[in-house]
């Protein structure tokens, strides 16, 4: 009995939470329906924001692609991070299973590595 | 070609120039405070009035401002927002750095009229319905640099204001008093006006 009142509560809330989220995305369009919520759009409220300066050229600015591949090498060191730290934390409780399997995905991650340097990828020409 | 114009600096300096001096000329008049619509008749009527009462309630308990200092009232202004003076009590305390998400715009401070379009422009995009609250005489009326060449003589040339903040800066306390005094108005906001 106990636990059934516990889950009435639980289904109480959930049935309060969709009201009161659903009410808050389409309150406002029932509102703006009615007129009572002002709406005027004008071509300079609707143009991009940017800190009240007119905007300038277009948004479609050509970059150099050499930063592709910094930023391919960067999520591969970023990755080799994001696995080394709970290795280090748990170094002890691993002992030499844990760092022959580290040895493996740092020589993974090192032929990756130097197949890119070695075709040139590190270089800014 | 045409880009390569806009993006040299004395093209750029000279375009700027003349839209300042023709905003200048079109803003010799200050612009009446939009308060006309205080005294207007008005027929009550049960549904308008509690719709009303709920609507400004809600728009006077969580009016945000857009992020703008301009000159030394502006620290006036971070001193209302942080905790000794506590600007969140009235459900301020979102600086918005974006117009599309304020309501109201806080003139805090000296406005030049090289400064003066980029703040019309910012004030243009915010949603209706917006308040202006000019703080400090500079931005009132020019204060001491009201002759200069280079400061707008009272940001109602450029901006509709609802609440004027005198001070030079104006006390935190005085800002609040003068959010109380935008609070009053909201509350009197109605749906049957037509603005």
């Amino acid at each position: 009995m106990q636990f059934e009142a516990n889950y009435g509560y639980i289904a109480l809330l959930l049935i309060v939470a969709i009201i009161f989220a659903a009410s808050l995305i389409f309150l406002p369009f029932i509102l703006s329906r009615l007129g009572i919520i002002p709406r005027k759009p004008d071509p300079v409220k609707t143009s991009t924001y940017e800190c009240g300066m007119e905007t300038v050229g277009k948004s479609w600015v050509q970059f150099n692609f050499r930063y592709y591949f910094y930023a391919l090498l960067f999520v591969l060191f970023d990755i080799e991070t994001v696995f080394l730290y709970p290795w280090a934390v748990h170094f002890k409780q691993l002992k030499l299973f844990g760092l022959v399997e580290m040895l493996i995905f740092i020589f993974v991650l090192a032929i990756g590595f130097v197949y890119a340097w070695r075709k040139g990828a590190l270089e800014w020409k | 070609m045409e880009m390569m114009s806009v993006y040299s600096s004395l093209e750029l300096d000279r375009a700027e120039g003349l839209a300042i001096d023709e905003l200048i000329a079109r803003s010799q008049q200050p612009i009446p405070d939009p308060d006309r619509w205080l005294e207007e008749e008005r027929r009550p009527n049960v549904l308008i009035t509690s719709v009303d009462a709920v609507l400004n309630w809600g728009r006077r308990s969580s009016v945000w401002p857009v992020n703008f200092g301009l000159a030394c009232c502006a620290f006036e202004m971070i001193a209302t927002a942080v905790s000794r003076f506590d600007i969140a009590r009235f459900g301020m305390e979102l600086f918005r750095a974006s117009p599309r998400q304020a309501d109201l715009m806080i003139v805090s401070g000296t406005l030049t009229w090289k400064m003066a379009p980029q703040l019309k422009r910012i004030y243009e995009q915010m949603p209706e319905p917006k308040w202006v609250l000019a703080m400090g005489v500079c931005a009132i009326s020019g204060g001491t640099f009201a002759g200069s060449y280079s400061v707008v003589p009272g940001v109602n040339r450029i901006v509709p204001v609802d609440v004027y903040v005198p001070g030079c800066p104006p006390r935190p306390e005085a800002l609040l008093y003068g959010i109380g005094m935008l609070h009053q108005k909201i509350a009197k906001d109605s749906i049957a006006v037509k603005r």
